[in-house]
């Protein structure tokens, strides 16, 4: 005991170092956690914690009769799925279009091109898209100086998922890029030579050599991006969320967002958010642990 | 072989035409939103798309500086941005400075902060907390909640790790303490690392726009984001959300050459430093891409 205790006065400044950081989690990362006990209750704001009623798992029984939660964990999947299969290629064909390119300069100049919407906020990022979407936008005065009718782009809810995830190419795609490019870098080019020489096409060469070369970054991060197919992207969605189109956009998240803090159903709406957490929990470490399976280092 | 090298050279051209386009369709919409915020509402009325101003006119901008809301909405995100990015750096700093020492319960709080990468209690429950830690309607509010990134930490507490440990040996047998040795010794030495997680930080603070609407209510302290959604896109789908007097222009959607003013001026710190953020981001990725 008095081991511990000289051990602890000669680390003191360490301590005092550590403190206010330690603090931080404990109150803004681990009270939350202990604060979801709120969903086992019927939390009422004006009573607090202590004394608000016990229900046990009535409101997790209830979501999963809830049609509308139902139809909000359908649209949230929905739009995962096409971000990792439609935005989530689109990084690698980038990658390799620019792999491609002999003139080191022209390559640069892309690059810096491509990544510039990486750094802008969601705000201004759907900001110019509304701009350009909008009734009397750019794309719409185009179809109608053709004489076509203008298309709701902002409201029609059958387009929400296809623009969100042509947003997030906008943003992303180009940034999406480095960590393949990084790969493609470290390829032997002694492989290429002998490629050329057994008389490879350049498309053979892409087959052969290019693509096992970035085969494991690939499904590495293929798998993880599997484990947070739960989120969606809060910001941007809920950017682009209206009255009009919600039924088609509105995920998770933002569902948790507009029950919870909007409506007041506090205890419901964060049983719900418990729920994607822990699936989310359980999904990120096992893609974690399959991705290490495959031979590629995971994340942690 | 000699149709092969032509149908390489088509590929090839092709391969730089395919990419001049895409790179055009990330820079084209800021050329466009530069033209037509210095241009006069008339001319953009009459055409679509401008790529050039015809008659130059800076009367967006003499609007949107006189704008009240709009200049105090400015301070707001550059005082979060200066104010966070330091009380970010320091907390984050300090205490990954404090975990490379073998120091009683090490591993505890490391495990714990890796956990909180892969869990998080959500919006509500952390909202009930800033509620109660009496920080909504506060400026800190945008910056406390948020201010070490789990996973910022981890990086730099790697960092900190690869300086050689007799450096700091040799201050504390001198007889400097923990808190000097930190102080002219490890950060000192990581300069550069610490310019890019500033820069990471700085830009996190620039861009945030959901926490205002979360925890201020008054609308007076919003910052920038917050207000440029007002401005641009809730206008254009919900008018009764979107009515806040304080935003309108005689009652009336501000006209686009004054939304364009608008995204510019909250884009403009990000374009100006944008050489240094691609440089410093990109080894951010490729150091967060190396296992810890």
């Amino acid at each position: 005991m008095a081991g511990i205790f000289n051990r602890m006065k000669r680390e003191r400044f360490i301590y005092l170092l550590l403190l206010p950081g330690l603090l931080y989690f404990i109150i803004y990362r681990y009270l939350p956690m202990a604060g979801l006990v709120i969903s086992f209750q019927d939390y009422n704001p004006f009573v607090g914690i202590w004394k608000s009623e016990w229900v046990g798992f009535k409101h997790f029984a209830r979501m999963f009769e809830d049609s509308e939660v139902i139809h909000v964990l359908i649209n949230t999947l929905q739009i995962s799925v096409l971000q990792i299969f439609v935005a989530f290629p689109f990084s690698i064909i980038l990658a390799l279009m620019l792999n491609a390119l002999r003139n080191e300069t022209y390559k640069k100049l892309i690059q810096s091109m491509v990544y510039l919407p990486h750094f802008l906020s969601w705000v201004v990022v759907v900001g110019i898209f509304v701009v350009f979407m909008r009734g009397e936008g750019l794309i719409n005065s185009i179809l109608a100086q053709f004489g076509l009718s203008g298309i709701p782009f902002l409201t029609e809810p059958a387009l929400f998922k296809p623009i969100i995830v042509l947003q997030t190419i906008w943003k992303e795609a180009g940034w999406g890029t480095i960590i393949f490019l990084a790969a493609l870098s470290g390829v032997n080019p002694a492989l290429y030579e002998a490629a050329v020489i057994d008389g490879a096409s350049r498309f053979r060469q892409l087959w052969h050599v290019t693509l096992p070369a970035i085969r494991g970054v690939i499904v590495t991060l293929f798998i993880l991006r599997l484990g947070s197919v739960l989120d969606t992207g809060f910001e941007h969605i809920f950017l682009m969320l209206n009255p009009f189109n919600m039924e088609s956009g509105n995920v998770l998240d933002t569902y948790v967002y507009y029950k919870g803090i909007q409506q007041g159903n506090i205890s419901f709406a964060t049983s719900v958010g418990m729920f994607k957490g822990v699936i989310g929990l359980i999904l990120v470490v096992s893609a974690g642990k399959l991705a290490k399976r495959f031979g590629e280092d995971g994340l942690y | 072989m000699n149709t092969r090298n032509v149908a390489e050279k088509i590929w090839d051209c092709f391969n730089i035409a395919a990419l001049a386009v895409i790179a055009s369709l990330m820079l084209l919409p800021f050329v466009h939103i530069f033209a037509v915020s210095f241009s006069s509402l008339e001319d953009v009325l009459q055409k679509d798309f401008i790529l050039w101003p015809s008659h130059w006119t800076a009367d967006s901008y003499r609007v949107i500086f006189q704008s009240r809301p709009f200049i105090s909405s400015l301070g707001v995100t550059v005082t979060i941005t200066v104010l966070g990015t330091l009380v970010s750096l320091i907390l984050t700093t300090s205490m990954a400075y404090a975990l490379t020492r073998n120091i009683l319960g090490q591993r505890v709080i490391l495990l714990m902060i890796i956990f909180t990468i892969l869990f998080n209690a959500g919006m509500i429950p952390v909202y009930l907390v800033v509620k109660s830690t009496g920080l909504i309607n506060s400026l800190w509010s945008l910056i406390i909640p948020g201010a070490i990134s789990s996973f910022n930490l981890i990086v730099i507490r790697q960092f900190f790790l690869n300086i050689p440990g007799e450096l700091s040996e040799a201050a504390l047998i001198d007889g400097a303490n923990e808190i000097r040795t930190f102080c002219s010794i490890i950060l000192p030495l990581s300069k550069p690392a610490l310019a890019t997680f500033a820069l990471f930080y700085a830009v996190g603070y620039w861009n945030k726009y959901f926490e205002g609407i979360l925890y201020l209510n008054d609308a007076r302290k919003w910052p920038v984001q917050v207000v440029l959604r007002q401005m641009v896109i809730m206008n254009e789908t919900t008018s009764t959300l979107g009515s806040d007097v304080l935003l309108q222009f005689e009652n009336q959607p501000p006209p686009v050459t004054i939304q364009m003013a608008a995204i510019l001026v909250a884009t403009l710190p990000i374009l100006i430093l944008y050489p240094f953020l691609q440089k410093h981001f990109a080894k951010g990725v490729m150091i967060g891409s190396v296992k810890g």
